[in-house]
């Protein structure tokens, strides 16, 4: 008998267990690690947060304290040479000055803040209101499945950008718009439309895990509804959901870009120790304005969004190959 | 039964026109000012004789006070009684939209419709899409073909980088670039004056590739895959085994079935693009729909707002329907 036992455990720990058990995290990480542009990606990303945490540290000047006597106006990037000296490149300012003598550089730097958390907060209100509605709607079914369900045929109908603009415009003066330099309405804004994405795949997942055994043998243990959704079908339906969200972050950079392009963004501030000073966007505008004089004004703020929504597009490409090893390239 | 399909959709277009006709109809008078508003303060009497001229003094919602008013003056015919509570802005609009009147454009001071306007505008953007939409199928299509059939090679990574950089770098940041790159390596000026946006001209080139850009390398990176899917079929293994030359094998064995992902894309990617125009035709300053809504919005044009959102949503709505339509059409499999 004893004999057998042992048997029995030598087997166990010579079939079983002589790879460690694998979870879906474990399993992930592995293959987006051999994934190099996504983990350049990933990289580029974390150095971006740091950047915008020790902005501060980072930034040679304040970005909104105009020192038009030293810094002059429009003066051009460091390599470039003028014949005027207040014109003229300087490496004290990398990037030139713009109309007011305000450091683009340092500008730049602070801008990486407002991109960042445009970006990943709406991304979280997204997913959170998306899983929630799929969830209910999924696990639910019947009519409050198909009334939530009509809900966000009619929200995806919405022609997202123009939602953005007149609810950008609807509120902008309102006390709402004015917290944050009018981050809040951004955030509020820019969740208005993607959750329904996240909402339809979610719901999708539990129609298909709901029938599962596993859920079955569950429920027949006797666990509670919440039990059964937190702990056997919230897990599998985050993969996708992971893979989605990447893709709502560079959505969300580029849609802010776009409003405060057209000047109904972040608010302009003259506040020296504002947080949230400008973003991309609204320095994309002002270069615009004045690219022959400072052509850097524009350029480097263009190729500061270029990069951040080609890195996200990396990590999620990366995470999708990841979690859908079968889905590649869709 | 697609026919029901269709019908059923297109019947599901009301409810969603009318949502959309709500939610912008709220928004738009959440916004502060109003479309009379000018830099010199408008004289009391003008301004409340335009109000009254184009009904914009009846509330905005119901309207309480006319039942009130009517109810005092011994009315009790319910029929009637509930047509002054439906004498609102928010009413009398849908009562337009059924009878397809847009209503008198505030801006132009209601000498033109908002129906006449789009009708006008059109054209303008209706020419910068399919410029667009070309660009990306003619230019698209082939690179992920060819990166496919050539996998691994050098012009596969060159379709993947052009492919990637073009999905994920906006299209109004390739579009500030290009005016910029053009204006000063070649002294082309993009932007173009109004009137050389009529008919046919090469003022169109620019946006429309900028534009295009985007859908292009999704169309480049969508063919590529599901063209590396097709390859490695039983079926294409027995085109070649039979003497097919390979000419034959790609066009008429490969490409007939990578492209049934792409037609299916095809939809929601024209009305992307539609939709997608009006920030290229601010950039690009083109007189089309895109740039009247900008337009509308600034100047708190009420009627001119809600036209263009509404052929936006029309358009997207549309295009959704393709998508669906297109997937029991084309793959058997899929049942609508």
């Amino acid at each position: 008998m004893a004999a057998t036992t042992a048997t029995a455990q030598a087997l166990d720990r010579d079939l079983l267990l002589r790879r460690p058990p694998r979870s879906l995290w474990s399993d992930a990480w592995r293959r987006f690690r051999k994934n190099r542009l996504a983990l350049i990606g990933l990289a580029y990303i974390f150095f971006l947060a740091v950047i915008a945490v020790a902005a501060p540290l980072v930034a040679p000047h304040n970005p909104v304290q105009s020192d038009v006597q030293h810094a002059g106006v429009f003066r051009q990037a460091a390599w470039i040479r003028d014949p005027n000296p207040m014109r003229t490149g300087s490496w004290e300012y990398p990037l030139g000055t713009d109309s007011v003598g305000r450091d683009v550089f340092s500008r730049l730097v602070y801008g990486t803040r407002v991109s960042l958390v445009v970006g990943f907060v709406p991304m979280v209100f997204t997913v959170s209101i998306g899983m929630l509605i799929g969830l209910v709607a999924g696990y639910a079914g019947g009519r409050v499945d198909n009334l939530l369900m009509r809900f966000t045929d009619v929200v995806y109908a919405f022609p997202d950008l123009l939602l953005f603009i007149i609810m950008q415009v609807a509120f902008q003066d309102a006390w709402i718009g004015k917290l944050l330099n009018g981050l809040v309405l951004l955030f509020i804004t820019l969740s208005l439309v993607s959750w329904v994405t996240v909402a339809r795949l979610v719901r999708g997942e539990v129609l298909a895990v709901k029938q599962k055994e596993f859920v079955e043998a569950a429920r027949a243990i006797g666990a509670s509804s919440v039990s059964v959704i937190l702990r056997h079908i919230v897990p599998n339906t985050l993969g996708p959901v992971i893979v989605v969200a990447a893709y709502i972050v560079p959505g969300a950079i580029i849609s802010e870009a776009i409003l405060s392009y057209l000047g109904i963004g972040i608010r302009p501030t003259v506040r020296l120790d504002a947080p949230f000073p400008t973003s991309w966007g609204s320095m994309i505008l002002e270069g615009s304005k004045a690219w022959e004089s400072q052509p850097w004004m524009l350029i480097a703020p263009t190729l500061a969004v270029a990069s951040i929504t080609l890195a996200f597009t990396f990590v999620g490409d990366g995470l999708r190959d990841a979690f859908d090893p079968r889905q590649a390239e869709r | 039964m697609l026919l029901a399909f269709v019908i059923r959709r297109i019947l599901w277009l009301i409810p969603v026109i009318v949502a959309v006709t709500t939610i912008t109809f709220f928004l738009m008078h959440q916004a502060p000012g109003g479309p009379w508003d000018r830099e010199k303060p408008v004289a009391a009497a003008t301004l409340k004789a335009l109000n009254q001229k184009f009904g914009l003094d009846k509330p905005v919602w119901v309207n309480v006070g006319e039942v009130r008013a009517r109810w005092q003056a011994g009315e009790r015919n319910p029929v009637r009684l509930l047509g002054a509570f439906l004498d609102s802005q928010y009413f009398r609009y849908l009562w337009g939209l059924v009878r397809l009147d847009l209503g008198p454009s505030y801006r132009s001071k209601g000498t033109e419709s908002v129906q006449s306007i789009l009708w006008r505008k059109f054209p303008t953007t209706a020419k910068v899409g399919p410029v667009a939409t070309a660009f990306a199928v003619v230019v698209g299509v082939p690179l992920g073909v060819l990166g496919a059939l050539k996998q691994n090679s050098w012009i596969d990574y060159v379709s993947l980088t052009v492919a990637t950089l073009g999905v994920s770098v906006p299209s109004f940041i390739i579009g500030v670039l290009v005016i910029i790159f053009l204006s000063q390596a070649f002294g082309i000026k993009p932007i173009r004056q109004p009137e050389e946006w009529r008919g046919f001209s090469t003022a169109y080139l620019a946006p429309g590739i900028v534009l295009g850009l985007g859908t292009m390398s999704y169309l480049t990176r969508l063919t590529r895959s599901s063209m590396l899917e097709v390859i490695r079929q039983d079926y294409v293994r027995t085109a070649r085994a039979k003497g097919l030359s390979e000419f034959q094998v790609v066009t008429r064995h490969m490409l007939r079935n990578a492209l049934i992902a792409v037609i299916t894309v095809l939809g929601p990617a024209v009305a992307a693009l539609v939709t997608g125009s009006f920030i290229i035709e601010t950039i690009f300053n083109v007189p089309g729909m895109g740039r009247e809504y900008v337009v509308a919005i600034a100047a708190r044009d009420y009627s001119m707002i809600m036209g263009t959102t509404l052929m936006y949503a029309l358009f997207v709505a549309l295009a959704n329907l393709w998508v669906d339509v297109m997937y029991g059409f084309l793959d058997p499999r899929i049942r609508v």
